[in-house]
């Protein structure tokens, strides 16, 4: 399993390669990151400029910006950013914890949430329960996920108004003016992530859902299943040693194939509650045409990506005896 | 039911006079038709389509029709729904229900290209890489799997800022990320199709491979490739709003769907009506194109049936 895991991540490097120089082409090529001064009024001397340029490696031709790039990441430089005092390397790894936080917590809700309701809508299949739960499901596929925010973050609004007192944070990561000691703090953190986690978390559960009730329900049509409720095993047993752990694995792979598309649905859940965290990170990086600030950016997130398909194909040998990576 | 029978052989009749009634008339059926009258018994994908279609024909004709034009100012600022502004004004006087129909328009336009043309190329794409297999399958895979590894909304968004604002442009920097989706869908499909001994058969009379893609492979593969198609429709909505809302999708002056929920977003408690119509809009079209989905899979390939609901 260990030469597995090496030969995949071995074989995932030429393709972070060959994308982050495709992502490097689109982005250096999409705006000219020097823009903000050229238009600033009164001009800037034409030695800034000079300077700028220099700083932002805009003299050398393309592929050695991108050389450079790619020889930086091994001494942990990410590159110039337009803003000359961002230390990239840093403030994406305070961004990276703040957003992680929350889509790790959302996953874990939103794949609780798919495996309870797809296995009680498979076992009352055709019941009010299913056709409820069914119905949810469409409901929060077809609801866009900002506008969902909003109305969560407006709710939270509305209920501090009516209590009287700030109960549920509706801005930010944290507060402004963090509270002394630990655990207050993480008292903090957590009250600041209730709605995203929430709103982040309805939205990807509902296609999760529909997945593990189909897979149960073929798993409950299956001989196994029978055969060990011929054994005369209890209905419990059976539900959740035979049918449940085999349904599973067919939700692992959709989970981490889902993984880029929670981090864009994170991307808008925080650009709601107004966190300064990756998404923050990104969507200003590419209103400033800051090259190297979006290509760390895509490589961050690129390489999760492929790490968590890798533990989901890893976890799929411990759910199926029957798959040995050899 | 009756199973399609083989066409009969010419009628001696003539092929104007009408074929006798009998007891026991055998009426010739087309796959059509059997598509249709599976579909036509998903009722809820019927009340869908009926759904969808009145929402086209109220964005297209009821917003040529309508007294205000989007983007007019009218005199009455920041009025609720009434029969005038039957979705209210916004704080400058546009009338609401007028925009809400342009940014349906415009929306589901986006929607439909990106639809037609990540469909088309990525189906052709996916039963070329499937149909050939070996290194073809490998080098036009590893290509799609490059474009699957990034967070779309980050690239889109990056296209977008610097290409955007034109609708269909829009629609482009979307269909040319989103085709690599489709063509796995299509690749699996033909990988399946490939063994059937029927393409063994065009093979064997001498078939060009051009041939054998776009007659054998492709229609055969055409049930799968058109569910995916409807469900692609839903998801460009959703994603084109997403982009429109973070700013980097359709610009005013021009309206879409998520720009009038993310202009709306600051007047929630004083405006509300603002907010809701246009997220309405969007959920009721994404709602039905999936239920649409859910019907044409069940009419195209009913063997399906048995495990979903």
């Amino acid at each position: 399993m260990l030469a597995f895991a090496i030969r995949r991540i071995a074989a995932s490097i030429p393709i972070l390669l060959i994308s982050s120089f495709v992502v490097f082409l689109l982005a250096s090529l999409s705006g000219n990151p020097l823009d903000e001064l050229l238009f600033r009024n009164p001009p800037p001397p034409p030695e800034v400029i000079a300077l700028e340029t220099e700083r932002l490696r805009l003299d050398e031709p393309l592929l050695e910006r991108y050389w450079l790039w790619l020889t930086g990441l091994f001494t942990g430089d990410f590159g110039p950013s337009v803003h000359s005092t961002l230390d990239i390397g840093a403030e994406l790894t305070r961004r990276f914890i703040v957003t992680m936080r929350l889509i790790a917590l959302a996953m874990l809700v939103a794949v609780v949430l798919a495996v309870v309701v797809g296995v009680v809508s498979a076992v009352k299949q055709y019941s009010k329960t299913d056709y409820t739960a069914t119905f949810l499901g469409f409901l929060f596929l077809a609801m866009p996920s900002f506008w969902l925010a909003i109305l969560l973050k407006q709710a939270g609004i509305d209920f501090n108004d009516a209590v009287g007192q700030q109960v549920i944070y509706t801005i930010g990561a944290s507060s402004v003016i963090e509270p002394d000691g630990f655990w207050a703090k993480v008292a903090d953190t957590a009250g600041h992530m209730v709605l995203p986690t929430i709103s982040l978390a309805l939205i990807s559960y509902a296609a999760w859902s529909r997945y593990q009730r189909a897979s149960m329900l073929e798993v409950m049509d299956s001989d196994y299943v029978r055969l060990a409720r011929a054994k005369g095993l209890s209905n419990r047993r059976v539900m959740v040693r035979h049918a449940l752990r085999n349904a599973l694995i067919p939700l692992t792979t959709v989970t981490a194939l889902d993984l880029a598309a929670i981090i864009s649905g994170a991307v808008v859940t925080e650009t709601v509650f107004q966190w300064r965290g990756m998404g923050d990170l990104l969507l200003t990086a590419i209103r400033d045409n800051d090259t190297y600030v979006v290509m760390a950016w895509l490589l961050v997130t690129a390489t999760v990506v492929i790490l968590f398909n890798l533990i989901a194909d890893l976890l799929y040998a411990v759910l199926d005896p029957r798959i040995r990576y050899a | 039911m009756p199973e399609s029978p083989a066409r009969p052989s010419a009628p001696a009749a003539g092929p104007t006079a009408p074929a006798p009634e009998r007891e026991f008339t055998v009426a010739e059926r087309s796959q059509f038709h059997l598509v249709r009258h599976r579909f036509l018994q998903h009722r809820l994908a019927v009340v869908s389509l009926g759904v969808l279609v009145a929402l086209v024909l109220l964005a297209y004709v009821g917003g040529a029709l309508w007294k205000y034009e989007p983007g007019q100012f009218t005199p009455d600022n920041s009025q609720p729904p009434s029969w005038d502004h039957p979705f209210g004004t916004d704080a400058v006087g546009k009338d609401q229900f007028a925009q809400v129909l342009r940014g349906t328009q415009i929306s589901l336009q986006i929607a439909v290209l990106v639809a037609l043309f990540s469909t088309l190329v990525g189906t052709i794409w996916g039963a070329v890489a499937g149909y050939f297999g070996r290194g073809v399958d490998t080098v036009m895979m590893r290509v799609s799997d490059l474009i699957l590894t990034l967070p779309l909304l980050a690239v889109a968004a990056m296209l977008a800022h610097h290409f955007g604002g034109s609708w269909w442009l829009i629609s482009l920097v979307i269909a040319g990320l989103y085709w690599a989706y489709v063509s796995r869908v299509s690749r699996g499909v033909v990988l399946s199709l490939r063994e059937k001994e029927f393409i063994e058969a065009a093979k064997a009379l001498g078939a060009s491979n051009t041939r054998i893609i776009l007659r054998h492979l492709v229609p055969n593969a055409l049930g799968s490739i058109i569910v995916n198609a409807t469900i692609l429709v839903a998801i460009a909505i959703l994603l084109e709003t997403a982009l429109s809302y973070l700013g980097f999708g359709v610009r005013p002056p021009d309206t879409s769907l998520g720009l009038l929920v993310s202009e709306a977003q600051t007047a929630l408690t004083t405006r509300p009506w603002l907010f809701y119509f246009p997220g309405l809009f969007i959920i009721l079209i994404a709602l039905t194109i999936n239920f649409i989905g859910d019907g044409l899979r069940d009419a195209l390939d009913p063997r399906q049936t048995k495990v979903r609901a």
